[in-house]
Parts: structure tokens; sequence; C-alpha cells
């Protein structure tokens, strides 16, 4: 592709090249490459069944790939655990919700920060000197990076599962940015949400992406049209385990092969309503 | 004529004189030199954690804000507009106006696009602080329909990275402009504040207007410390007092107890973390005084009969008792009779089993005194707080006397008035039984309305359009507005609101309309409470899918309708609600059936629902509704549904 060409090696932060995955006889992915550039909104759209989730599974680690590279940082990863993959900076929210249901927003929060805690089981029990005030730092990034960029300041203390599914989602992606990623992959985030919720978790993907606090790059698997066209730099089309194009919303819209993938939505902006 | 008491038994200590010269700013000055770093002038929860802003900060904030204000070209008698939730940030904001001579206009922070515009354009703003990117939004979208408005600041930078037009600014940029002009004219604050009258205009203040486009009533200096000094005088609060601010600045309350009386005694102003955690974090703070209107109160009434329906068995029959201990002890204190040992002792043993961990849980754990106004509380409420051990007071007022001018008494509580004038005040009903007031805090007029101004103040009395009328003890009863009430068939006067507020007292009833003036029976509209009336179907395992629907189920008809025959009990036969209809949305204030304070506007939604009133006057037990909505954020939606009409079996 034309475009993939011209990224600079050093631009890369994610990169997949050729990988095959099988599921016994069904050929989920048939050689698919894709290039991940710092700092853009990437997305990935495709019919239901066209591979994007075994794509995210395999990026994040919980798949290895049959044939093929995957490099992160110009490093092969293909062998890598995905806890390890998360040291790295890499972070997942789901499809259908991962939450501990019965632990608190903060609780759950919290744990996504687990990686970045230095003290160990003896510090902990004893919790004085250094744990308490690394607990305290940790805390005050939890307070002002995240409970306030998600707006959850009224629900910090509930239990998740009592909670409506679209601020679920919300701690979702709270505990992944507690990782402190540099890149996020979100698997439909947008799934199963109300117009405002959309509106809004829309509005926080930008602000993880543009803001100069956070600067993440954001790898987006959705089906929600108009979102996806608004929000990323570039998207990669999937069908049937094949690449139909990767390339800017204005080629992606052109393009013949996906207007016929996609035929019966004639109107790729038609938002839901 | 009802002359206030003049003649206080406790003088509060912090009692301070007020003179014609005496500003706000003055006196903001003078206090936070006083307590400078020493004392806490206000909290604001952020991050999870309460941040105490000492009066030294304060001054601080506010000086560089005024100073930049001056250097963006604020003259005196300049309209400054603020619109946000309530936030240090705000205060300053209007402190800042008030110090550099402007005049201060606050906007209610759900306010909608063009009502923003009107205030805006009628004020004739030229600077505008608007909280964050929200409110810089609607801010752009007026800005060149408004051509008197030159700049808007904005203090929260979320989502403000993108934006570069050149007439916005941030709250610290300007500070650091009042900084640079400091270092310029050093004395230049202090002489601003020197220059300051009393009579000269603090705050242009729009009322709610139920009836037509919102008038700006213009507010002195003066008419601001005389209202805090009078209530101060009646009900002295301390400066070690706290006070949690949650309710729009907009509202006249509010600005009675921040600036007015806040002010005079320094207690400390709270702010809770956003609107959402208000409930919570003044659970936090107990505070020790509070005004509110009634929804709040009813809010909290329902909170605790929805969570008694809750509760395990045990836990409602000690609820239960210690409720008719409360209830006896509260109407032996409302008759004055002495309450003999045993029922003291009863009502200790209800305190400590139930009452004190609910009025822990409603953040009235500590509180003194619990003011409420601003429109018509059932007594059943009432009733139900006496019951609790708060002291609850209704009072009367309005945005014209720049707060309040009549309340209660501790120990001269009677639920159907709403007091004794405060000092200074003379009220006088004339014979048509309009109320008058008379006092130092009558506003100085209607901007920009001599008519308006001239039908309401008529030889320094205020003609407030309500009726009512004085008993004999003195106590002022507060029946209607005049505009609204009724004419029963039997040719009485009725008030609907009264009506109105006994019906929301059913937890399942979030708000009614009652109609019937000079018609055969009296009918009403019921906008049923979607949580309190969803969870009753929950249980009884009734399917339902929206507001709509459930609104219109059977179960729920036969439910409101036990409900209003328990309101229409011991009502005269001609003020009982005979037919009554379940309305398919509640009503809303971007809809216009509400003023911005929550007031039913009568005469909208009867134009707007004609044909269900039509109906219920008709032999019809079926109304077709074919309407669209708007969505707040321009979207429409299409309503088609047909309405039960029910009559309320006796």
């Amino acid at each position: 592709m034309a475009v993939s060409n011209a990224i600079k090696e050093q631009d890369v932060l994610l990169e997949i090249d050729d990988v095959h995955m099988s599921f016994g006889k069904v050929l989920a992915l048939a050689g698919v490459s894709l290039k991940i550039r710092k700092g853009e909104i990437h997305s990935v759209i495709g019919p239901n069944g066209a591979g994007k989730t075994v794509m995210m599974n395999i990026i994040n680690g919980l798949y290895m790939p049959q044939k093929g590279e995957i490099y992160y940082k110009g490093k092969k990863i293909n062998k890598l655990k995905p806890h390890k993959r998360a040291k790295l900076g890499m972070a997942r929210t789901f499809q259908k919700v991962e939450v501990f249901g019965g632990m608190t927003v903060l609780d759950n929060i919290r744990l996504g920060r687990h990686i970045h805690f230095k003290s160990g089981i003896v510090g902990g029990s004893v919790y004085m000197g250094r744990t308490a005030r690394e607990e305290i730092e940790h805390r005050t990034f939890i307070e002002e990076k995240i409970i306030d960029l998600l707006e959850i300041q009224h629900i910090r203390n509930k239990p998740v599962g009592m909670l409506p599914y679209g601020l679920q989602k919300r701690v979702e992606l709270g505990r992944a940015l507690a990782l402190e990623p540099e890149l996020l992959i979100l698997d439909e985030p947008l799934a199963g949400l109300n117009l405002e919720e959309v509106e809004d978790m829309a509005r926080f993907i930008i602000d993880v992406n543009e803001d100069e606090k956070w600067k993440v790059t954001c790898l987006l698997v959705e089906h929600d049209m108009g979102v996806v066209m608004d929000l990323s730099d570039h998207i990669f089309v999937l069908n049937f385990g094949n690449m139909i194009i990767d390339g800017t919303p204005r080629e992606v819209q052109n393009h013949p092969e996906v207007i016929k993938a996609y035929l019966g939505e004639e109107d790729l902006y038609a938002t839901r309503r | 004529m009802q002359q206030g008491d003049n003649t206080v038994q406790h003088k509060s200590k912090y009692e301070i004189e007020i003179t014609k010269d005496l500003t706000i700013s003055k006196l903001f000055y003078k206090k936070a030199h006083q307590y400078g770093k020493n004392r806490v002038a206000m909290r604001e929860k952020e991050f999870g954690i309460w941040r105490p802003i000492t009066w030294y900060d304060y001054l601080e904030n506010v000086k560089y804000l005024a100073l930049g204000l001056v250097s963006l070209g604020l003259e005196n008698g300049d309209k400054v507009s603020m619109i946000g939730d309530n936030r240090p940030q705000g205060l300053w904001a209007e402190m800042a106006t008030l110090c550099a001579g402007g005049i201060g206009v606050w906007l209610f922070q759900d306010s909608l696009i063009e009502e923003v515009k009107y205030i805006i354009d009628h004020s004739d703003t030229k600077f505008l602080f608007g909280e964050g990117q929200e409110e810089v939004d609607k801010a752009i979208s007026i800005f060149n329909e408004c051509p008197k408005l030159e700049k808007i600041i904005w203090d929260d930078p979320k989502g403000m990275r993108n934006y570069d037009q050149d007439y916005l600014i941030s709250l610290k940029q300007l500070q650091q402009l009042g900084r640079e002009l400091e270092q310029q004219q050093p004395h230049l604050f202090r002489e601003m504040i020197d220059k300051g009258h009393g009579d000269d205009v603090a705050l242009l203040f729009y009322t709610s207007g139920t009836t037509a486009l919102p008038k700006g009533a213009l507010l002195s200096h003066n008419n601001m410390l005389t209202m805090g000094k009078h209530l101060m005088a009646v009900d002295p609060c301390l400066a070690t007092d706290d006070y949690a601010s949650y309710l729009p600045f907009a509202w006249i309350g509010e600005q009675m107890m921040s600036i007015s009386c806040g002010l005079q005694v320094g207690y400390t102003i709270n702010f809770p973390e956003a609107p959402e955690t208000a409930q919570d974090n003044i659970r936090e703070i107990g505070p020790h005084v509070m005004f509110a209107p009634p929804r709040m109160y009813e809010q909290m009434t329902r909170s605790v009969q929805v969570k008694y329906l809750d509760a395990t068995w045990i836990k409602r029959k000690l609820y239960e008792l210690s409720t008719r201990i409360g209830y006896h002890v509260a109407d032996l204190k409302f008759q004055k009779k002495s309450i003999p040992w045993y029922w003291a002792f009863l009502d200790w043993l209800a305190y400590i089993a139930v009452q004190k961990k609910l009025k822990d849980h409603l953040g009235l754990s500590r509180v003194r005194n619990a003011y409420t106004g601003g429109a018509a509380m059932g007594p059943d409420h009432f009733r139900f707080f006496h019951a609790l051990g708060v002291n609850l007071k209704q009072i009367y007022g309005q945005t014209e006397v720049a707060g309040i001018s009549v309340v209660h008494r501790s120990g001269d509580i009677k639920f159907d008035t709403v007091g004794l004038p405060i000092p200074e005040t003379e009220i006088k009903i004339t014979e048509e039984g309009e109320i008058l007031t008379r006092s130092p805090s009558v506003f100085l007029g209607y901007y920009k309305n001599p008519e308006a101004t001239e039908e309401t103040l008529k030889d320094g009395w205020l003609y407030s359009g309500d009726r009512g009328f004085i008993d004999d003890d003195g106590h002022l009863v507060v029946f209607d507005r005049t505009k609204d009430v009724f004419t029963l068939r039997d040719g009485r006067p009725f008030s609907p609101q009264y009506l109105e507020t006994r019906l929301k007292f059913s937890p399942y009833v979030k708000d009614s309309w009652v109609i019937g003036d000079k018609k055969d029976y009296i009918a009403a509209v019921i906008c049923i409470d979607y949580s309190v009336a969803g969870k009753w179907a929950d249980e009884k395992k009734i399917n339902y899918t929206s507001y709509q629907e459930l609104s219109q189920l059977d179960q729920i008809y036969n439910l409101v309708e036990s409900q209003i025959r328990k309101a229409n009990k011991d009502l005269p036969e001609s003020a009982r609600v005979v037919k009554f209809v379940n309305l398919y949305k509640e009503f809303d204030a971007d809809d216009d059936e509400l003023t911005r304070t929550r007031k039913l506007r009568r005469a909208f939604v009867e134009k707007r629902y004609h044909n269900i009133v039509d109906a219920l006057y008709s032999e019809n037990n079926m109304v077709h509704i074919d309407t669209t909505i708007t969505y707040e954020n321009g979207r429409q939606a299409h309503i088609k549904s047909d309405l039960h009409i029910r009559k309320v079996a006796d």
C-alpha cells in the first residue's frame, strides 16, 4: 500500500506482518499486515466474523499467531505473554466488559495500576514509609488523571456490578488507563451504549489521544461508522481474514470493495438514531 | 400592618453596623484582612479531598481577577455575567466584579442557548465567566449576536485545548493581567473598593418568570447587606459554622446565604466535588445551616420513604415506632404544649435508635436551622422533618427583596404559615389580599423595564402578586400567586399549589398539576417518579420499557389513584381531585414547562396540553397525543400515544 510505505520506521509503534491464524479449518486471518503510528487513532472495521477480535487477541498476546511477526517499538514480541505486553505499555478494554463486579470502582482502577507498584509483599504488609508514599502517589494519579477525566467521582466507592452498563464501560477504560499505556486497544467501546454515552465515550477517547497529559495511541475496533469516520486518522478494513484497504477515512469511504462489503449500509456516515 | 420585631433576644456578636457607605466589597476586604491565613473561607472537594481556601487566598484570587477585569477595560457599572456550577472560582468572579465596581449577573448552569442569549443581550454584559467547555460553547454560539460582549473567561481547561478564539481568556491569564496591573498601580485595588457606595447596584438578578420573559431585578449593596443582617439577627450563625453551597448561584437564596450572610458571619462555604456527589458531600460536611427550595426536602423525604420500603421487617417497625413518637412530640411543640417527661424520654429513645442515623444520612445531623422557601411546601413534608427533630422553618421572600422578608422563629412554628417579618420589615395586606413588603432590602427596580417597576414598586412598597393574610398570631399565611387562585364550583377560593404539594407527598408522584378554575370539578395531571414507581413495578414483576409505557400501565394508575385518595382525605368535597391522567413524560425546564427553579409555568402547560385539559372535562376515558419533543442536542422525537383518563373512586 502506498500509504504504509510512506511511514518512517521510528514512527511505528506496533507492526504486525503477514499474520496468519486459523482455528481448525476456519481461517480467521489470512496474512494480515498493519502498521500503527505513534499518536494516531487507527480503527479496524469489518463485518461480524471478519476476524477483528482475533486480531486484537493476537496483538494483546491472548493468541499466538501461527505464522507472521508482531513488533512493538521495533522489538519482536511474538511469544510474549499478555502481562509482559502490559508492562511494555499495552492496555486493552473488552467487547463485553470484563470488570470485577464485586469490587468498587476505585479498586478496579487501582488494580490496573499494580504494574507500577515497586514495593513488594513485605513492604505492603507493614505499610509505612516508602509504601505509604507510593500508594498516595498512585492515588493522586488515579484521582487527578483518571477519575477527573472520566467524570466518575460520584461512583468512586460503588461496587461496579451495581452500575449501569455505560458506566461499567467507563470504569473498564479507567482501569486500562491506570496502566499509563502507550497503546490502548479498544474493542468495541461503544457497543450497547445509548447516544449520550456514545458521545461521552467518544470525547474520552479523543481526550486520551490528544491531551498533553496522555497522548495515547489508540487502536479502535468499532461498528459505529459515524464515530469511526470522525475519530480515526486511519482505518483498516478487514473482511473474512483479508485486508481490503488501510487508508484515511476518505479513501476508505470511496473504496468500491468497502462499499460492497457494507452493502446495505449505503451511507457510511449514518450514525445511530 | 405587621411590624417586624426589632427586639431580638440574642444579639449576635457578628452583627455589624450597616451604613449607607458600606458595600459588599468593603466588608469583604475587611473580613479577609481580619481572618487572613488563620481561617478557612471556603472549601472545595477536588480529586477526592476537601481542599481549604483561606480568607487570604480568597482575597488574593479576587484581587487579581478584579485588576485583570480592569485591565481588560471594565468600567464602573459594567455588567459581568457568570455561568457554571457552584465552585470557588464562581464566587471569586462575582466578588471581583463587585470590587471593581461592576455589576454581577448570574445565569443558571443548565440554561439553554436561547436563555443565555436573552440575558447576556438584555443585561448588556461585557464579560462572561464560564466554567469550562460546555459554557464556553454556549457563549461562542451567541457571541456574534451579543455586540456588547467582549471577552469570555473560562477556568476548567478540560477539552479547551483546541479553542483559539481571541475573545477567550483563561482565569489564570486574567489573573496574570491583574498582577501586571498591580505592579504599575499598587493601590488601585484598594482605591476601587473605597470608591463604592451602598446604594450602588451590586447584582442584576433575573427572576424566574412563570409567565413571561425573565425580568432583571437591580439589587444594591445595601439591599444585600441589610438582608443578611436581618436574617442573622433572627437566627445567628457562628464563624465556626459550615455551610454547603450546592444550589445555583442564580437563585437569590444561595446569594443570600453565600454572600449576604456568609460575609457578615464569616462561616465556611463548602463546595461539592460535582453536582452528582452533592448529597454525599453534604453528609461529609454536616452543615449547621441550610436553605433550600421545597423540592430538595421533598427529595429527601422520598429517599427515606423508598429506603423504608426496602428495609427489613425489624427496621421498618423501629422506624414506624420512632416516627410515631416523633410526630406526637412535634405536634406537642406545634401546639406550644410542654412535653411530659415520659414523652421526652421516648423521643430520646427514638433519636438514639433511628433519627440520629437517619439525620446523618440526610446530612442533617448538625443542622441548627433549616429553611425552605421559593415555593410552597406541603404540611406533610413539613411535619415529617419536625418529627425527625429537624428545626425546619418556612420563609417567604422573593428576588425583589434580596432574599426573604418573613421567617418562622424557633419555638413558634406553624406549618401552615411562613412566620413573622424579619427586623425592619413591614408586611401589609391590601384589600384584595395582596401581600406588600417594605424594608431596606426592597430592590431598586427592573432593568430597562420602567412599566414593570411602576407596577411592582409603589411608595416604597413592594407588590408581590401573592395572595395571603395575617393570622391571629401575627403569622403571614401565603395562599398562592394571585393569578393562580382558583374559584371552586361552590364559589370558594382555592390554592392549586396546596393540593399539588399534598399530591407530591406520595413518593410515586414527582410532579403534579391541578386544574379546575371555575370548572365543575378538580382534575390533576400527574408525572410519576420514574425510579420509585419503576422500582415498585419491578418488585411486582411488571414489565415496562420506558417512562411512557410505565405511566400508562393499569397497575400504576391504581397505585396513583390510591395516592390521590389519600391526598383527597380531609379536603372539602369541592376541592377533591375527581379525574386524573398520568402524563407520558416528566415536566422539564428545557421544555419551558417549569422555571429554572422548578416552578410550574401554569399558563404555558395549559396551552401546551390543552387537549388533555379538554379531555379531562369530557366524557372520554382516553386522550390521543401526537407531539414532537426536542432533545437538548437538537434531536427531535415524535411521540404518539393514548393516555388513559381515570375517575377517582370515592
